[in-house]
């Protein structure tokens, strides 16, 4: 790991060098949300500055060149997942409304009541609820496949709720709360053995490793924008082109359609179906920004890095008397989420908080989980491709005084 | 090493943390109310015994954070003995103190409450102080149904 440039990739992030509370920033909240390099920030900049006009509509110069750059952003988010064509890449405001999107459009036109939605328990809200609100309104039962203590899918239990009546698997490719890493080519095979198509949430996965949608074959991939170092207000539904093809639109409005009249409309065709209104233009650009950021340093090079880092925190964790690891998958991604003896996270987080520690305390939107392991709330460390061993440790000295003082 | 904190957590809030006061089911209860606090899981319930307008007894159960308990603990300890309306009064005075409304902290009345007014400064722990005094304003006014921070 000579060779990875961390000193660079820090220096690339304005934000790393701030202070809170008269302390460095140790920024360990990314699994919530990633900071932006400079590349991102400046290229929202330069697009308001110079190129920014409405997209898709008008023949004047800005017009076009706006397009233009939007319309790179897409060719880089297909690029980057693989995916076989622009038109099966959609831009929307983040993974939940692109899971929304599916529940409402493809749950709508293609499910039926009694039909079955296999997720996992280890899943966020944003893939329980939009499946539980179609259950409400269609009649479709959502099935849940069960985890084991170290927050690992069983796999068996998965497979035999695959039945006839079975019509989606949705499953996060990596757990927010646990960093479990789900086995997804496995998923995917059984599932698709069965004809059943496959969504997965890819929200915390896409950060920190390289993903292929055309070698996973998963039917869906969801992500969003601001945990891949880009703006807040983009996210991603890339679906293979037949299913998209086949689904209804999830909102009317401008630059979704080809001809209206009073009396009928016709649709655009694909990605533009699923876009109506204006997007989120300078920010869609500034996910392109980010994407080219982190392709420059290689998602394998990032993968390595956290992995190495995540070992170092788990290391130093596991020596800590009091300290819980609560997921400790075998396949886990740069997650750390603990509780400590008799002090509620909460009090972690807002001690840790005076030493400039940015974490997260508190359910992770994933609640189901937290009453799985019998615990309100957890501490979460969750680690980026800029985070250092140094950092680790002021974490891990930090945890270690609180301890002390709470006695 | 946490210097900045001092004010948050001061030796009390620790000390009701470790050994909360009043910490236990009253069987003869006549009021009874559950509090829940969704964004970070604080839970309790508070049990009380109201005879003639007046708390003759007060206790509770759950789990918090350290604020939460410490809360809840000092809170059981203080309205012991007061009336009704002399509670209520001490609810309006706490809440204006942790909520920042009131500058000046009646400290007579308000007594040993006054540990707990560092939260003012920490918006995101405010509703961690409050959750035990939310909890008996509806015991007060002999509401049933759980209460929520949210």
């Amino acid at each position: 790991m000579t060779t990875y440039p961390i000193d660079q990739i820090r220096a690339d992030f304005p934000i790393l060098g701030e202070t809170v509370r008269n302390k460095p920033l140790v920024y360990l909240d990314n699994a919530a949300s990633c900071q932006k390099p400079q590349a991102v920030i400046d290229s929202i900049v330069h697009v308001y500055s110079h190129e920014y006009a409405n997209i898709h509509r008008g023949v004047h110069t800005l017009s076009v060149k706006a397009t233009d750059r939007f319309e790179a952003a897409r060719e880089k988010v297909k690029r980057f997942i693989n995916a076989g064509s622009e038109k099966e890449i959609i831009f929307l405001r983040g993974a939940t409304e692109a899971i929304n999107l599916v529940a409402q459009s493809f749950g709508k036109s293609q499910l039926q009541a009694g039909d079955e939605i296999v997720i996992s328990a280890m899943e966020h809200h944003a893939n329980i609820v939009p499946w539980q609100m179609l259950c409400q309104q269609i009649g479709t039962v959502l099935k849940v496949a069960p985890m084991n203590q170290k927050g690992e899918l069983i796999f068996e239990e998965f497979e035999k709720l695959l039945g006839d009546k079975t019509k989606l698997v949705a499953i996060a490719h990596m757990s927010n709360a646990l960093g479990t890493i789900n086995p997804v080519e496995k998923i995917i095979a059984a599932a698709h053995a069965k004809n059943i198509p496959v969504l997965l949430d890819g929200a915390q996965a896409t950060p920190h490793m390289a993903v292929d949608v055309q070698a996973l074959d998963c039917d869906f991939y969801v992500f969003s924008g601001h945990k891949l170092y880009g703006p807040s207000g983009t996210g991603v539904l890339y679906g293979k082109q037949a299913l998209l093809e086949a689904m209804p639109p999830y909102q009317g409005g401008g630059d979704m359609i080809r001809t209206v009249t009073f009396e009928k409309t016709t649709y655009a065709g694909l990605p533009h179906k699923f876009e109506a209104g204006t997007p989120a233009i300078a920010e869609i650009i500034g996910l392109g920004a980010a994407i080219d950021y982190v392709s420059a340093i290689g998602m394998e090079n990032i993968a390595a890095y956290e992995a190495e880092l995540l070992a170092y925190a788990t290391e130093q964790a596991e020596q800590i008397k009091g300290m819980n690891i609560v997921g400790q998958a075998a396949e886990k991604g740069g997650i750390l989420s603990f509780t400590l003896d008799h002090i509620h996270p909460h009090d972690i987080g807002t001690m840790l908080d005076s030493l400039g520690i940015a974490i997260r305390a508190g359910h992770h939107c994933a609640m189901p989980v937290m009453d799985f392991y019998g615990v309100p709330a957890t501490a979460r460390a969750s680690f980026a491709m800029y985070n250092t061993r140094e950092e680790v440790d002021i974490l891990m000295q930090g945890i270690k005084s609180l301890i002390e003082v709470f006695g | 090493m946490f210097d900045d904190l001092r004010d948050l957590y001061q030796e009390v809030i620790f000390d009701h943390n470790r050994n909360p006061r009043n910490f236990r089911v009253m069987e003869n209860a006549n009021r009874r109310v559950d509090g829940f606090n969704p964004l970070c899981g604080d839970k309790l319930t508070l049990f009380l015994k109201i005879d003639d307008h007046v708390i003759t007894d007060a206790s509770f159960q759950g789990s918090g954070c350290a604020i939460s308990t410490a809360s809840v603990s000092l809170m059981t300890e203080i309205i012991k003995g007061k009336t009704e309306q002399e509670a209520d009064t001490l609810f309006q005075q706490f809440h204006e103190m942790t909520t920042g409304k009131t500058e000046e902290v009646n400290l007579e009345a308000i007594g040993k409450l006054a540990v707990l007014a560092g939260v003012r400064e920490y918006p995101a722990r405010v509703k961690c102080a409050t959750l035990a005094w939310h909890t008996l304003d509806a015991a007060l006014k002999n509401q049933q149904e759980a209460i929520s921070t949210e």
